[in-house]
């Protein structure tokens, strides 16, 4: 059922054959903590290169899902393959080709960035090829960073927006060719913020890093990625880029002007006939022109909010 | 093979960091000022007193004991506060993610928690022999003894640290579940006190546990040979330190990689966030 690019409810969907050129490849993932389903039945294809945002509600499974492609949390059951292996069996050379981006919060405070990324950094050596050298080389990976400066300070003393950056270096050190990051830019100010979105920017142009990584920052799943996924009532509700999300929801978009010195607002599905009536009604008094197509956040509320509607009533059925 | 060679180097590097970066902060510098200044307070106020039946003075004779004592506690205590911190902190999670990297997270923590019995042992042994007649080891023999005890010490005594510090539910915990049973076998163990003093049943479980072993292997280091007269059936039994050392630190070989496999398979992301707002909420 893939309609512009979307895929509405996954429900309906027949079960799409594994993918052999994805890097993450994931069929029917569910995950259960007693009797509490916390994915009941994810889908969803990385494909190399590519930079996927997945975007949901608090306790949705986001970090859930994340964890059991990065191998640390056994899945109920369904099938994953990330870069060819099962990462519940992944050995010690699929960890070297797999970078994490880890929240951490008090670790290493009497190291400095410099020392801690050239101690982490030399696991990676044997791993090293002609093709891949690992790890990064630590003064670059720094200037990347930009920690430069605070190379040789306490980690204990950097800020906390200076301590993610040092999380990144971590997670990107052994020049990975795919990396999770969850929810990178928690906590972030708008400048380390944006810095951020270059520095993934770069991964992913120059080093052609495949990336997955989750937010609740709408603008930065639509500033950073290809394509963007939502997970909502344990599954996967939509997949495609930002605009064909947009388009394909919340089509309302809304007319703003002026006529006369007096404002007006109207909200439409189709904004081009009502311009153009608007136009021939009054001509050039209509001043300040404005037409805005629903922004991302509100496809967001819509979808989220459609999906988890649509549920209750299933559930009440169940119980009775 | 080699790969997890290269990770065990990798260990010794970050143990090593660990320790210059130990000593270089006050924090571990005032601890381990206080701990020495301690010990040589409570042996100065006892300086002249003589233990009963023997011409030795009771510095002499619970100085070895004290430095055994202190350092089974110390590489005990070390480890099973720093993994259960680690744990917490995101640290442990950070290695899980490396090829090989808790094989270097594992080293890290044995190189840095037996060298840091080192300033703490000086800190003591240093002043004692300045301040105290008759309580430095007695010619070669006694050093040879004195290292054999200490390494056999070591391999009997860290692993139980890092065991504990993976079965603990959290660091604040650490208290209860491993400071305060390490304190009653230290208490019972003949370290102050004669092991004799005490009744036959808690003399039995005191020779269970390494800390007894490491007091006696080291008085015998420290001692002259007449003083072995002041022990259980009046022999240093050296062998016997040997063997109950070396058999500790078999079973601990054993036990600690699996109980560290464990520890470690459940560690993820979201555990670090559940221990990072619980440190946040310490009233529950």
């Amino acid at each position: 059922m893939r309609n512009g690019g979307v895929a509405m409810d996954a429900r309906q969907d027949p079960v799409q054959p594994p993918d052999d050129s994805a890097v993450i490849t994931v069929r029917g993932l569910r995950m259960s903590y007693g009797a509490h389903a916390v994915l009941t039945g994810v889908d969803l294809d990385l494909h190399p290169g590519e930079v996927v945002c997945l975007l949901g509600p608090n306790g949705a499974g986001k970090t859930t899902t994340i964890e059991v492609l990065e191998g640390f949390r056994l899945p109920s059951a369904g099938h994953v393959r990330v870069l060819g292996t099962d990462p519940a069996q992944a050995d010690d050379a699929w960890r070297a080709r797999v970078g994490v981006v880890l929240q951490s919060w008090r670790d290493h405070a009497r190291w400095t960035p410099r020392r801690l990324l050239t101690q982490l950094g030399g696991f990676y050596r044997p791993y090293s090829t002609a093709t891949h050298p690992r790890p990064y080389d630590v003064d670059r990976l720094l200037d990347t960073v930009g920690l430069t400066d605070d190379a040789d300070r306490k980690i204990a003393t950097l800020s906390g927006g200076r301590r993610r950056r040092l999380d990144v270096a971590v997670g990107i050190v052994g020049r990975p060719e795919l990396l999770f990051l969850d929810e990178p830019t928690a906590g972030f100010d708008p400048q380390a913020r944006r810095d951020f979105h270059d520095l993934v920017h770069r991964l992913s142009d120059l080093e052609g890093t495949s990336i997955l990584l989750t937010t609740h920052d709408l603008g930065e799943a639509e500033r950073l990625a290809d394509r963007i996924l939502i997970l909502a009532g344990g599954r996967i509700v939509a997949d495609g880029s930002a605009d064909a999300l947009t388009r394909q929801v919340a089509a309302t978009s809304e007319v703003r002007w002026t006529l006369h010195g007096e404002r007006f607002v109207h909200a439409t599905d189709e904004p081009t006939p009502f311009v153009r009536r608007l136009f021939q009604q009054h001509g050039d008094d209509v001043a300040d022109l404005e037409v805005h197509r629903a922004s991302l956040e509100d496809t967001y509320i819509a979808m989220v909010a459609e999906h988890e509607s649509a549920r209750r009533p299933q559930l009440a059925e169940v119980t009775r | 093979m080699s790969l997890t060679l290269h990770a065990v180097r990798l260990g010794v590097r970050r143990g090593w960091t660990e320790f210059l970066n130990s000593v270089r902060s006050p924090q571990d510098q005032g601890f381990y000022v206080f701990t020495g200044v301690a010990t040589l307070a409570y042996l100065w106020f006892n300086r002249a007193d003589r233990v009963e039946g023997t011409t030795l003075l009771y510095p002499t004779v619970a100085l070895p004991s004290i430095l055994g004592a202190l350092v089974a506690f110390g590489v005990i205590v070390g480890p099973a506060f720093a993994l259960a911190m680690e744990r917490e902190d995101g640290t442990l999670l950070r290695h899980k993610a490396l090829p090989h990297g808790m094989e270097g997270y594992v080293t890290g923590q044995l190189v840095f928690h037996s060298l840091s019995a080192a300033p703490q042992f000086l800190l003591i042994l240093v002043p004692s022999a300045l301040l105290f007649a008759d309580v430095m080891p007695s010619g070669a023999g006694g050093w040879l003894t004195l290292g054999w005890v200490l390494v056999l010490g070591l391999m009997a005594t860290l692993p139980l640290g890092m065991i504990l510090g993976s079965v603990v539910p959290s660091t604040q915990k650490v208290g209860t579940w491993g400071m305060l049973p390490v304190l009653v076998v230290t208490g019972i163990s003949g370290i102050f006190v004669p092991v004799q003093a005490l009744w036959g049943w808690v003399q039995t479980v005191a020779q269970v546990f390494p800390t007894y072993w490491i007091g006696l292997g080291m008085r015998s280091a420290f001692l002259p040979d007449s003083a072995a007269s002041l022990e259980l059936g009046g022999s240093w039994r050296t062998g016997q330190v040997a063997l109950v050392l070396l058999a500790w630190a078999v079973a601990g070989l054993l036990v600690t990689p699996v109980v560290l496999r464990r520890m470690a398979r459940r560690q993820s992301g979201s555990q670090v966030a559940a221990a990072k707002d619980a440190a946040m909420q310490w009233v529950r």
